[in-house]
Order: structure tokens, then sequence, then C-alpha cells
């Protein structure tokens, strides 16, 4: 039987009350270690998914059909190396380091986000992500908003900022391919046919399912079940489809006026478990680009090292 | 137009490097520059006409870039081997059109404050990989060799802008890039900044054989959908 010394048990009272206060914990204030290690977990999977979220987009930099996409696609893909770097200075202050959450990231031991294991096919993909992987994106993080550690949360404040500019970029791209020529409008509803699905696992697995969920709840790192997220997407996304003049692949999906929600079809987790195991379409292509552009880059960040030895400068 | 296909095919070519850097902060810088880039083109080009007609339908032989501009990525030293000796340039062109009255003075007076930000970090890069480790020495003095060909076309007096003064620029570009590169304890390359061995001059529409496939890619899906706004 493990006896709590008082000091701790006063500092984990503390924590309590700062939790059930809604107030917010700040990196020298005590914390459990489960909660620092959970929360190290998620921001640097948070963090992981902004930098391999980069290839998908990427990929169409040199194909955006006209400079003014070219430029906001690129200033996207920019955007999100900033997540990243912002993120993962938010888990430094939990006492990890950007080097080692790198490393763990390019050896497999922590995760990115399933979605970034699919293609981007075409052109219309580029929309999709930014209407439909933004827009769960933004429904997941506003609640982290008001995470109840402080340093995450306020990275999310900045971050749901530019996240939601994106998500209305790509729904405008959809829109405008949506009311183009007939090959435009096929392309876009191809693109939302192909990520609709994936979208609505980047929630998670369904409550009675997800591990973590009641602990990060009651530390206020989560604020809402992922069913309940899930629901809330869904939701907003029938009309806005509806408006885009698109529809979403799913039979089951009917407005139910007892629930007041939308009703889906079932989501198929073999396939969410199969990605999330490595064996989604690209998740082998995305890890070694990820990993090859680490080593390609070793002399460059070498050199920067000894060049600031040299003169005496802080260096990375 | 040629000075707006430069900053087109250079954006592009960086656009290139997009989830590949060597660090996340350069994943920034370098996307952060090809915008300023695509910036220039996209009001320089306009001034000629439509941007996405000039960008995009034109062939290899009618756009008027450098070769310098066109050339491959390569290592991170050779692209950042380009953008020293193309930023350099830039900055030492628009702060001379920035103060005159031609129709790029505005463009320029803005252009010049981002094109002040690209040449300091071309150098500071310089600076770095030439005195960092012996292998990164060895790179940079091989990419500002294999570029150097490239850079005597920068200086060919440009069709409207004839007035302006060419020969100094070369003067005040070789002093910068010479002051930078010895700092950096790398030298100076030797030979010919041009010649009978390059295929020609990008200014006259002949480019090197990388070119076509640049535009291949950049051009297809809009050519692939005539008459389609995005």
């Amino acid at each position: 039987m493990t006896t709590i010394a008082p000091e701790e048990a006063a500092q984990e009272a503390a924590f309590d009350a700062t939790v059930a206060a809604d107030e917010r914990i700040e990196p020298r204030d005590w914390m459990p270690e489960a909660y620092r290690s959970t929360l190290v977990r998620q921001m640097a999977q948070h963090a992981h998914s902004e930098i391999i979220g980069m290839q998908p987009e990427a990929n169409w930099i040199t194909r955006a059909p006209s400079l003014r996409r070219k430029a906001i696609l690129m200033a996207k893909v920019q955007d999100e190396a900033g997540h990243g770097l912002y993120l993962y200075s938010a888990a430094e202050t939990l006492g990890t380091s950007r080097d080692e959450l790198l490393d763990k990231l390019h050896s497999g031991r922590q995760k990115y986000s399933s979605i970034f294991n699919y293609p981007t096919l075409t052109w219309a993909d580029v929309g999709a992500i930014g209407w439909l992987v933004d827009g769960a994106a933004i429904t997941n993080q506003v609640p982290l908003c008001r995470c109840s550690y402080g340093p995450y949360a306020r990275a999310m404040v900045r971050i749901c900022k530019e996240e939601s500019f994106h998500q209305r970029q790509g729904y405008e791209l959809l829109l405008t391919l949506s009311r183009g020529t007939d090959a435009q409008h096929a392309m876009a509803q191809d693109a939302v046919d192909r990520w609709w699905w994936p979208s609505l696992m980047m929630f998670g697995p369904p409550d009675d399912e997800s591990a973590h969920s009641a602990q990060s709840m009651a530390w206020k790192i989560k604020r809402h079940s992922n069913d309940e997220l899930r629901q809330r997407f869904v939701d907003i996304c029938v009309p806005q489809a509806e408006a885009l003049g698109l529809t979403l692949p799913d039979p089951d999906l009917v407005w139910n006026e007892d629930r007041g929600h939308y009703d889906f079809g079932s989501i198929d987790w073999t396939e969410f478990r199969e990605v999330l195991k490595g064996n989604g379409p690209c998740n082998e292509q995305r890890i070694n680009r990820r990993r090859q552009a680490h080593e390609e880059g070793a002399w460059v960040r070498e050199a920067a090292a000894a060049h600031a030895a040299k003169h005496g400068k802080a260096g990375r | 137009m040629p000075l707006g296909d430069d900053a087109l095919i250079l954006s592009h070519r960086l656009g290139e490097w997009a989830g590949q850097a060597p660090v996340l902060e350069e994943e920034v810088a370098l996307a952060n520059i090809a915008l300023d880039l695509l910036g220039q083109a996209r009001v320089l080009l306009s001034l000629a006409g439509d941007e996405d007609e000039l960008a995009y339908l034109r062939e290899e032989r009618e756009f008027r870039n450098l070769q310098l501009v066109e050339q491959p990525n390569g290592d991170f030293a050779h692209t950042i081997a380009r953008q020293l000796y193309f930023s350099t340039f830039q900055e030492l062109l628009f702060e001379q059109l920035a103060s005159g009255d031609t129709e790029l003075a505005p463009l320029a007076r803005k252009a010049v404050k981002e094109v002040a930000y690209h040449r300091d970090h071309a150098t500071q890069w310089t600076l770095r990989l030439g005195d960092g480790t012996d292998e990164s020495h060895t790179r940079m003095q091989r990419a500002l060799d294999a570029l150097w060909r490239f850079t005597g076309e920068m200086f060919e007096p440009l069709a409207g802008l004839e007035t302006l003064p060419w020969a100094t620029f070369h003067d005040v570009w070789t002093t910068r890039i010479t002051a930078t590169v010895e700092q950096a304890t790398l030298r100076l390359p030797e030979g010919p900044q041009r010649g009978a061995w390059t295929a020609g001059a990008g200014r006259q529409g002949l480019h090197t054989e990388p070119f076509g496939r640049l535009l291949a890619e950049m051009q297809h899906l809009h050519r692939s959908h005539p008459g389609a706004t995005w």
C-alpha cells in the first residue's frame, strides 16, 4: 500500500481545486504525473498532425490551377508549419523537447491524426480537406480553447482563428468547383465522397471504446465526448453540403425530429483501426517522407549548430 | 514581364520544398519567401495581361525568366546559393526602381522590403553553411560554383529599362556577394558568368532542360479544363 505524503496530498488538492474552479494549470504548477503525460501525448500528436498534414496539401502546390489558389494553398501549408512549431513549444513547457517528440514521431512511438493517411488524388481534395478535415478539426479544437492546461488553451485560441479561415477557403474552393463545369462539379462530388467518412473518424472511437475519455474529461482537458462532437459536426455539415449543391455519401443520413439531430449511418471501424495500425493508403509514404526530410536536413542542422558554437550564438 | 516570370518560377521552385525542409523554421521561411515572390509575380504579370493566362497558357519558348531561377532545388545549399545570387540582384534592381517613376515603382517600393528580408535570409544561411561543418562548407562551395554560370544573365539590360545602371548593378552585386562569400570562409567562383555552353538566354525564351518539366507540372491541371474558373 502506498502512503501519500501530506505535502503531495495538499498539492493534489490544490490542483483539483484549480481544475474544479475552471482556472488554468500553468507550467510551474504541480500536476499529477498522468495529467502531464496525457497532455504531452495529446499535444505531441496534435503537433505531429500539423506537420504530417502538410504533405497531402503540399502535394498540390505545384499543380494549383490558378495563381490565387496557389497563394492561398502555400499560405495554408505555411500556417500548418507554424501551428506545429507553436504546439511543440507548448508541449515543451511540460518538460519534453521538440527533438525528443520528433524522434518519437519518426520511430512510430507517437501518432498523428489518421486522416492524413488518405491520398489527395485531385485538386478538389484540397477543398474537401479545407471544408471537412479542417471543419472536423475546428469542432474538436474549439473546446480545447477552454482546456485546463494554460499553454495548450492559449495555443488553441490562435490556431483556431487560422483554421476557421482555412475552412472557409476550402468551402469556397468547393463551391467554385460545384458551380463550375460538369467535370469540376464531378471532381468536387468525388472528393467529398472520399473524405466524408474519414472526416467522421477524426473524432475518435465511439464513447464506449474510448480509452482516455473519462479521465481527460475529469481533468477538463476534454470538454465533450467523441460522439457528441461527431454529432455536432454532422449537424453542421448537412446544410452546408446542401448549400454547396453536393451530396454526402450516406444513405442513412436523415433528420431526426425527436432527437433534433441528424441520424447517420455506421462508421467502418475496421478501416479506422487498420489506418491507425499503419495499414492506411499513405501511412508508409507519409512517415518515410518525414523521416527523409529530417535525415536529409541533418547536415544543415549540424552546420547551424557548429556555426552558432563558433560564433557564440545560441542555436538549436 | 521578364521580372514577373522570374518571381513566378522561383516561387514555384520554393513551393517544391513544402514539407521537405531541414527544420520547421525553414518550412515557414521558404514558404514565406515563395509567397512574397508569388505576390510580386501576380502584380507584374497583371501589368502585362491576365495573370493566369500568362502563367498557365504560355509555352516554354515564350517565358522570359532567367535560367538561374528555373534551376532545380538540389540540396539546401543549392537553394540558398540560388536565393543569394538572385535576391542580391533583385534588391539592387528594386531599390533603383523604387526611386524611379516607371509603372514598376509602386510595386518596387513594396517589394524592396520583402527582398531585403530574402537577401538577409540567404546571407545568414550562406554564413552558417560556409562556416559550419566541413560537409556544409563543401556543399555550399559546390552550390555557389554550380550556379555561377547562370549569374551573368541577370545584368543584361531589360527592354524598357535600358536606362537603369546595369553595369553598376553588376559591380555592386559582385562586391556584396564577395563580402558574404568571404565572411562565410568560401571563395568566389571562378570562370565565366555566362557563355556559349549555356543553352541560351532565358530572356530570349531559351531555357534549360528542367524548365519544360516544371511547366508541365505547373500547367497540367489548368490546361486540362479549358475555360474553367477556379
